[in-house]
């Protein structure tokens, strides 16, 4: 079986729930004959048909509008938005109606819709194309906000997504889209939703992380380890609703915990997983939670926009302070 | 270069629909449906009943027992139109003046009481699985009608999306959005400005320098018309016409309801801040019911026993839902994690216990005290 990358598989679980289900319908700007601008579909119109894989006109609150009015009628649309720097326009859509639909109508209408979009920085683009801002969609009720980190992951989750009978925002982290590649069988195995995954085992510290993050917090796990530092590290992977149980376990087991995201700071995801902790697993903390994320500015254009990024760097020196502690 | 230089590579007309006039005579062809008594006697009786609806529900507010409330006074004609040209299977996306055309669709009064009396159950609309429940945020119902629309479309379905909106709502980006690709798509829908002169405080021309709103359709790439939209015969022919056109295969229409908002925008607004009682006043005279009883009056032999009997009727019916509303008892607290998804997270199970437990606490302790 051939590896793909992380977009391929974006790509072949589209292609799975278009051939699997009738009510599959891809939409969004660029999407058609060009494939979209970062291919995620790729030749779907050509295999699908341009009834179901199809170029709607620049106007992002319309997709995200037209979404809800299709998946209201039972349809299973998933719309594109270009890049996250775009999809603002959504958020009323979003927020007054996808996510209240099914509780507006005493659940006569449902929204099973998925909302793709690339997002996060690193890949030296154009102003308003580098920032991640997953927490304003996390901090709508009604509403699943996933974001996948790996080939499997990608292929299992957006299949997840499309399936969830209530909406979800599906956010790519385009920097890693094609930098490792996985063995992803087509199987239309969807993996679960609403649960963290646990991609090293360890006990001296618990490594919190989702998106492109998860590169350079192996690579710091890679770089602890060599140093005798053991961490558990955990993808979040859908970061509403949060799974706390799998986060809380293993800061019981490691009494340490530093999360990394890219994302600013401030009513960061990162600040709901600090305070759950605060809550529920202060007893077994041994160290102030730490985070890494990126500042409370605006996303610097490229030429700095490592400085605004967590680095491997920032990582190691967040586990080694909570170490420091008794 | 003068115009006279250029060469004209595009013109348009908005063309205008009124067949009965104020005083109820017919000033135009009357169409089949309009020479059936009983159809119009039938748009005359759900006019007289959203009235006499709207009218209750104001007293209702006005004597503490409803949340502030939007009524449809005067606009009655432009509803009911609406309703009555469509089939049970198309869908309706309302804003908060639609009573008319939600009642001839199934919608229930108590579902509409019991949604400005603050509870979502009045949005479950038992007897219709279609609609939408009403849209508050202005305009933001058009692209999701285009969205209906096009899996109407790709499932080849004889089924048309209508979405309604006011003359305010054709200033948002909602709006041309969404009638863009209702016109780039082809889609069968039809999309309803009711033109009732005001948005809240803000009258028709100081909202757009446009001449008239159903030419914004145009750079859509749609037709639009006016019709007079408090001659029910006109905007229910208006009407009819644009749905089997869209349900046809014919695409998408824009049609502007001329009529007005005789009430304040809602209970919560007092409309005498910023319009003249004279205004108002003139327009009484434009009324849509007065104007339909007028012209069965003359040709239907419509009387004072037959009104007197509709409005007693239209009472019960309304008095009777007001009282299923009353007696409604409120949703259990707990209930408000009940629809947000298929299935309640995990993650929220703890807040709907603590929901439960205070709930039940408090019940506990009224019964106590």
């Amino acid at each position: 079986m051939a590896e793909i990358t992380i977009i391929e598989a974006v790509n072949l679980a589209m292609a799975r729930a278009l051939e699997n289900n009738p009510d599959v319908v891809v939409f969004g700007e660029d999407v058609g004959v060009n494939g979209g601008v970062f291919r995620a579909t790729d030749g779907l119109q050509q295999r699908y048909g341009a009834n179901r894989v199809l170029d709607t006109p620049l106007a992002e609150a319309l997709i995200a509008g037209m979404a809800i009015g299709m998946a209201a009628e039972g349809l299973r649309p998933v719309a594109e938005i270009q890049f996250m720097g775009f999809i603002y326009p959504t958020i009323e859509q979003m927020i007054c109606h996808a996510t209240r639909l099914r509780n507006r109508t005493r659940g006569r209408i449902t929204c099973p819709m998925v909302l793709r979009a690339p997002y996060g920085g690193g890949i030296h683009a154009p102003e308003h194309h580098s920032e991640s801002t997953e927490a304003i969609f996390a901090h709508m009720p009604g509403l699943r906000v996933v974001i996948p980190s790996s080939p499997l992951r990608a292929y299992g989750l957006l299949l997840a997504a499309i399936q969830d009978p209530d909406p979800v925002v599906f956010l790519e982290p385009k920097r890693i889209y094609r930098m490792m590649k996985q063995e992803v069988p087509d199987d239309g195995e969807a993996l679960p939703l609403d649960v963290c995954f646990q991609l090293r085992d360890g006990t001296d510290v618990t490594l919190v992380t989702w998106g492109a993050m998860i590169h350079e917090t192996l690579q710091a796990a890679d770089q602890l380890e060599a140093e005798g530092i053991s961490c558990d590290v955990i993808d979040v992977a859908t970061i509403k609703p949060l799974d706390m149980a799998t986060i809380l376990n293993s800061v019981a087991k490691t009494g340490r915990c530093v999360i990394v995201h890219e994302a600013a700071r401030t009513c960061g995801v990162g600040a709901e997983i600090a305070a759950q902790l605060a809550e529920y697993g202060l007893l077994s903390l041994f160290a102030p939670v730490q985070r890494v994320t990126g500042y409370d500015t605006i996303m610097p254009m490229f030429k700095l926009e490592n400085d605004y990024m967590p680095s491997t760097e920032r990582i190691i020196t967040a586990v080694k302070k909570t170490l420091e502690e008794a | 270069m003068t115009n006279e230089d250029k060469k004209c590579v595009a013109q348009f007309e908005i063309h205008y629909t009124q067949l009965l006039n104020q005083q109820g005579e017919l000033v135009g062809a009357l169409p089949e449906f309009a020479a059936s008594a009983e159809a119009l006697i039938a748009l005359y009786r759900t006019m007289v009943q959203t009235r006499t609806f709207d009218t209750q529900a104001i007293a209702l507010q006005r004597t503490g027992k409803l949340g502030t409330y939007s009524s449809s006074i005067g606009q009655e004609a432009v509803s009911v139109g609406i309703g009555s040209a469509m089939r049970f299977e198309d869908v309706l996306l309302p804003t908060y003046r639609e009573y008319g055309a939600q009642f001839q669709r199934g919608v229930e009064m108590s579902e509409i009481l019991r949604y400005w009396g603050g509870d979502e159950r009045g949005m479950a609309y038992h007897a219709q699985p279609h609609d939408k429940a009403i849209t508050v945020p202005i305009a933001t119902h058009v692209p999701q009608c285009a969205g209906i629309a096009y899996a109407m479309k790709l499932r080849k379905q004889p089924r048309v999306a209508v979405c309604v909106l006011g003359d305010g709502a054709t200033s948002k980006g909602d709006f041309y959005e969404g009638i863009n690709v209702a016109g780039a798509w082809h889609l069968p829908m039809v999309i309803v400005v009711t033109n009732n002169q005001w948005a809240i405080s803000v009258p028709r021309e100081v909202q757009t320098h446009a001449q008239t709103l159903a030419q914004k359709a145009i750079a859509a790439g749609i037709p639009g018309e006016q019709v007079d939209g408090n001659d029910v015969i006109a905007m229910r022919h208006v009407m009819a016409n644009a749905v089997e056109k869209a349900r046809t295969g014919g695409g998408p229409t824009l049609i502007e309801a001329i009529t007005f908002r005789m009430h304040d925008h809602t209970t919560a607004d007092d409309a005498s801040r910023y319009r003249k009682q004279a205004v108002v006043d003139q327009h009484k005279l434009l009324d849509p019911i007065d104007r339909l009883r007028k012209y069965l009056i003359q040709h239907h032999d419509w009387d004072d026993a037959k009104e007197t009997a509709l409005l007693e009727a239209c009472t019960i019916e309304v008095e009777a839902a007001v009282r299923s509303y009353l007696d409604t008892p409120p949703a259990p607290p707990e209930s408000m994690f009940d629809y947000l998804y298929e299935t309640l997270p995990d993650a929220l199970q703890p807040q709907r216990d603590e929901v439960e437990s205070l709930g039940k606490l408090k019940r506990g302790g009224d019964h106590n005290g």
